[in-house]
């Protein structure tokens, strides 16, 4: 069987027709809302699957594209895949059913509009991932926006519309420059299309002076560092997410802030080359900043919520490092470290949800010795913990060795530093998990508290194993990473860059290595440095 | 046939949808005597009828291009554009207007003739090519605006606003008639594209601008931008948008902006093609200001009607945006933004009129308090046309803004990539005090001492055409962008 040529517009768009059904529904049918709604997102996720089968490991072009006019002769409606975006969509549609269970019971009011606000966002957020046209890019990644908005300010906690305006302005500010770039980019190259202009420049029919190409630079990146988001932009994330609903945060964590760091990879790094590596120093500094300062602020948070939304900045630091250490081994790091903090954060941030469905609040002091009530819940919390800490062999280690690896690489003081993060990480979240969990119980009203639901088991279990077997399974997505990133990174030390490209060869055997010996990759990474002396 | 009578035939045919709206006006008058004082309504129908005739005798006057009335009056894709748009808006003002003029028991013939007789005007202005037949239109169409806003007779801030409007209106169009004497001082003509050439032949021959040109530049410029209203002679029109009666304002801020806007675009784009280089940074400059003003002060609004008075302030500065651009990519994107515009201004201020009740007593951003659990369907719509006045991708007004920063970025010009910086900020500036409504309308608990009234059907006939043409021109622009473009070629192919 072939693979249907529109599969990607179906992936895009099954969310949005599932919200027309939505909302044919009475409003106060909250049972069957609900049902049609996961239903959707499970088929949704099935149907994405089949990505899976036809999509090709060694092709590093666009797969599954789809080529339409759409407005004018510029703008196209131009959709595909690469081994990039194959697996955030996979994690889009993977992450979209269990926010949809995990709001089963605590979404109480205005049920159709939450779910119908989910689904747009699903819609929206695979929509950017398989945009290859600017335009078509923008309208998706501005799409994203409002049903945040909407899911924040009306089913968040205390301060939610504050949140949620920070939440948006902030985003948009970034957005908008990027459209005037989009634009100044089409008044040079004439057309909106992503591979078009990167073959204009590849054949040097297209380029841009220094100064003008880090004007653009400047304002792709300002709207992607925003989403990530980078050390100083971050100051929406813990409110967004302190306020958002669980689904909400999921979301938000993650796939939402992916769009960021995804943005950095597919368009500020092969459109701006010279300006991205001009810019790497001061970036990565940035990044370093993050990791640190995301674990420090994290370590001292007295609300539980808070100090998950604080690792995100930590963690997609260490993704932003990854992408401009400019190799194969740290960029596909920093993808796999995209879906393993998808993952891990969202499970994270499930955990909390759970607990604040019972007791109504993120204070850490409010609970304590939550193992004793419930032993279930809280072997999974730790669970999930340890794989955001990056222990071997689960999912957030392989992400960080290899960005911390490659980076190595071309850039020893920056890995240095950035493994102190990874200590950090240890610290904060393992005395977190010990003041809720261990120890007596301090609390009155958490001795009685019901362990996990057979709903949220099967929450936690999917969630536990998608971590285990991302860790031990690498390979299966690194193999079909590797063609993609190593044609980005063709493309941004292209021709007129000679400085930096030793790195590249010394990286690929590394990463040949780990996809072989997924177990033991510090092993093979020893046995490699052995070598090649 | 004769050669006069069938001349006069086809400038009968050019002037359609003015002759249309004149004699369905005319009609108004004389059967509103006829018409008991419970069945005014009907007359009400009546001018929607004519003015969804005018709009199905576009046709016929695009069957008839090129100069009617020794030129006095041009029929090309340019004035047809324009005229659609005009009288779309006015056609939704109209359907906004029957429950309205009932709740508020001011249910008259003359209202809706005014109507008539204002659209009239516009349409004379989107068409003229002579600048003495455009100051009749513009006349036209602001003495009967005038009557429309003080037209809530008891109510103060109406007979306030309806004398502001007078007075400084009339300023106004005395300073654009001093214009027009002016340049018939420079050039000897006062026909638009004669101006054209005419001061073409003086700049060759002297080789600098003649000083009167340049004042009369100055002094149309003013009277046109009041009309359109952008800073600095925005002053009047918060107060004049708060106190006319809400149909009013979703007329006002439509349809009469659309039809200054495109004379503007003529007697700029032709007549003083030869002092581009002057203009340009005057439309800069009050670009910057436009939008400034707008958006700033719009952000401190607590009344409904003066915010949204303000972000139609706002919206004029970026359509200046496009205007800067001096291209005839420019000016199809000040006609595709216009054409935006028109939906979700008067959708905006349709809901507004819904929402009002009687002395429009609810018109403060307050009242809206928790209208998404009271009327899901309402609060929606008003979302989106908020949303669409923001900028937001698959709207109208997205697009619109996104055809008029690309015209202006693509002349690769420095100043006018610094304008759309400024504009781009400014939209962001903007999307707070939009968000700020829905926030109250979704975010927060429905206040209990007011249940707003059913939507009356003709508001929702009007309302679901503004969604769905909002809608269309923000994912399927393609038709309507074509037309524009060929709208704005027409106008530089004599």
């Amino acid at each position: 069987m072939g693979t249907n040529p529109y599969l990607l517009t179906v992936i895009t768009f099954l969310p949005l027709l599932s919200v027309a059904a939505l909302l044919m529904l009475r409003s106060d049918d909250h049972v069957w809302i609900r049902r049609i709604a996961l239903a959707a997102s499970l088929a949704e996720f099935a149907v994405s699957l089949l990505l899976l089968r036809g999509f090709s490991s060694t092709n590093p072009e666009y797969q599954f594209t789809e080529y339409r006019a759409w407005i004018g002769d510029a703008i196209h409606y131009h959709l595909g895949v690469d081994g990039i975006s194959l697996f955030l969509v996979l994690l889009t549609t993977f992450l979209t059913p269990i926010a949809i269970l995990c709001s089963w019971e605590s979404i109480r009011e205005n049920v159709k509009g939450f779910f119908v606000s989910l689904l747009v966002i699903e819609t929206a957020m695979i929509g950017v991932f398989v945009s290859l046209d600017l335009f078509l890019f923008f309208v998706f990644w501005e799409l994203t926006l409002i049903p945040m908005y909407f899911m924040i300010g009306m089913w968040g906690h205390e301060r939610r519309i504050y949140a949620a305006v920070k939440f948006i302005l902030y985003t948009m500010f970034g957005s908008i420059l990027m459209l005037v770039a989009i634009l100044w980019l089409y008044g040079k190259a004439g057309t909106f299309d992503l591979p078009d202009i990167l073959s204009l420049m590849q054949s040097g029919q297209l380029s841009f002076p220094p100064r003008t190409e880090l004007l653009m630079f400047g304002a792709f990146f300002l709207a992607f560092a925003i989403k990530v988001p980078l050390f100083p932009l971050h100051t929406w994330l813990p409110d967004a997410h302190t306020e958002a609903p669980t689904a909400g945060s999921v979301i938000l964590a993650g796939v939402m802030l992916k769009l960021g760091t995804y943005g950095i990879l597919r368009f500020c790094l092969p459109l701006f080359p010279e300006a991205a590596h001009r810019m790497a120093q001061p970036i990565a500094v940035l990044a370093i900043i993050g990791i640190v300062y995301g674990a420090l602020v994290a370590t001292v948070q007295t609300d539980l919520k808070r100090l998950v939304a604080y690792t995100s900045v930590s963690h997609l630091g260490f993704v932003v490092l990854g992408i401009f250490a400019f190799n194969t081994t740290a960029i596909q790091g920093a993808i796999y470290q995209m879906l393993n903090h998808g993952v891990s954060t969202g499970a994270l941030f499930l955990g909390v949800g759970m607990l604040y469905d019972r007791r109504h609040t993120h204070e850490i002091k409010e609970y304590g010795g939550l193992a004793t009530p419930m032993p279930i819940l809280m072997s999974f919390f730790l669970f999930i913990a340890l794989s955001s800490l990056a222990l071997p062999p689960l999912n957030g280690f392989i992400g960080e060795f290899l960005i911390l690896i490659g980076t190595f690489q071309s850039h020893h003081a920056w890995a240095s530093w950035a493994a102190s993060g990874a200590v950090l990480s240890a610290i904060y979240l393992l005395w977190a998990y010990q003041r809720v969990a261990l120890g007596e119980v301090t609390v009155e009203k958490n001795k009685t508290l019901p362990d996990a639901s057979i709903r949220e088991r099967v929450i936690l279990v999917t969630m536990a194993v998608a971590i285990i077997f991302m860790g031990i399974a690498s390979p299966l997505f690194t193999r079909r990473m590797e063609a993609s990133v190593n044609n980005i990174i063709e493309q941004t030390s292209a021709p007129r860059n000679a400085s930096r490209p030793a790195a590249v060869p010394l990286a690929r055997p590394i990463a040949g290595h780990v996809v072989t010996l997924p177990a033991h990759p510090v092993l093979a990474t020893l046995a490699e440095k052995q070598v090649r002396p | 046939m004769n050669p006069f009578v069938g001349d006069q035939l086809a400038n009968l045919h050019r002037l359609a949808p003015e002759v249309v709206l004149s004699v369905f006006g005319i009609l108004v008058m004389i059967a509103d005597p006829f018409v008991g004082a419970a069945r005014k309504r009907v007359l009400g129908w009546v001018a929607f009828a004519g003015a969804v005739l005018a709009l199905a005798s576009v046709h016929i006057a695009n069957h008839f291009p090129g100069p009617a009335y020794s030129d006095l009056i041009r029929v090309d894709s340019f004035s047809m554009f324009a005229h659609v748009i005009i009288l779309v808006a006015v056609a939704l003002a109209i359907l906004g207007s029957l429950d309205y003029l009932d709740q508020q028991h001011i249910q008259r013939g003359e209202y809706y003739a005014l109507v008539l007789f204002a659209a009239a005007g516009m349409g004379i202005l989107a068409g003229a090519n002579e600048l003495v037949t455009a100051f009749v239109g513009l006349e036209m169409s602001s003495i009967a605006s005038y009557v429309l806003v003080g037209f809530r007779r008891r109510s103060p801030a109406s007979n306030e606003a309806s004398l502001k409007y007078f007075l400084l209106g009339s300023f106004a169009t005395a300073f654009f008639l001093y214009g027009v004497a002016m340049i018939y001082g420079a050039t000897g003509t006062t026909r638009i594209d004669a101006v054209q050439a005419a001061l073409e032949k003086i700049i060759t021959a002297d080789q600098h601008e003649p000083a009167l040109a340049v004042l009369s530049l100055a002094l149309i410029f003013v009277g046109l931008g009041f009309k359109v209203v952008v800073a600095p002679f925005q002053v009047y029109a918060p107060d004049v948008y708060e106190g006319a009666p809400t149909p009013v304002t979703a007329l006002l801020a439509s349809a009469p902006k659309a039809a200054t806007f495109a004379l503007m675009i003529r007697i700029f784009y032709v007549a003083f093609s030869p002092l581009t280089g002057l203009w340009f940074w005057l439309i800069c400059v009050v670009a910057v200001l436009t939008m400034l003003v707008g958006n700033l002060a719009a952000l401190v609004q607590t009344n409904v009607k003066r915010m949204l008075a303000y972000s139609s302030i706002a919206h004029a500065g970026y359509i200046l945006v496009a205007f800067a651009a001096s291209t005839s990519l420019g000016v199809a994107a000040v006609l595709f933004y216009l054409a935006a515009y028109i939906f979700m201004k008067v959708g905006a201020f349709l809901i507004v009129t819904h929402l009002g009740q009687q002395d429009e007593k609810r018109v403060s951003i307050q009242d809206y308090s928790g209208l998404a659990s009271k009327q899901p369907v309402v609060a929606a719509c008003f979302s989106l046309f908020l949303l669409s006045l923001l900028g937001l991708p698959a709207t109208g007004g997205f697009l619109g803004k996104f055809f008029a920063f690309q015209s202006a970025l693509i002349v690769q010009r420095r100043s006018l990539t610094l304008l759309v910086v400024i504009a781009a900020i400014n939209s962001v500036i903007g999307a707070y005090y939009y968000l700020r409504v829905i926030i109250t309308m979704y975010f927060q608990a429905p206040s209990r001492d007011y249940t707003p009234s059913r939507v009356a059907p003709a508001v929702a006939i009007a309302l679901a055409i503004a969604a769905a043409g909002t809608l269309y021109l923000g994912i399927l622009p393609s038709r309507v962008l074509d037309l524009a473009q060929a709208a704005a070629d027409s106008l530089f192919s004599h």
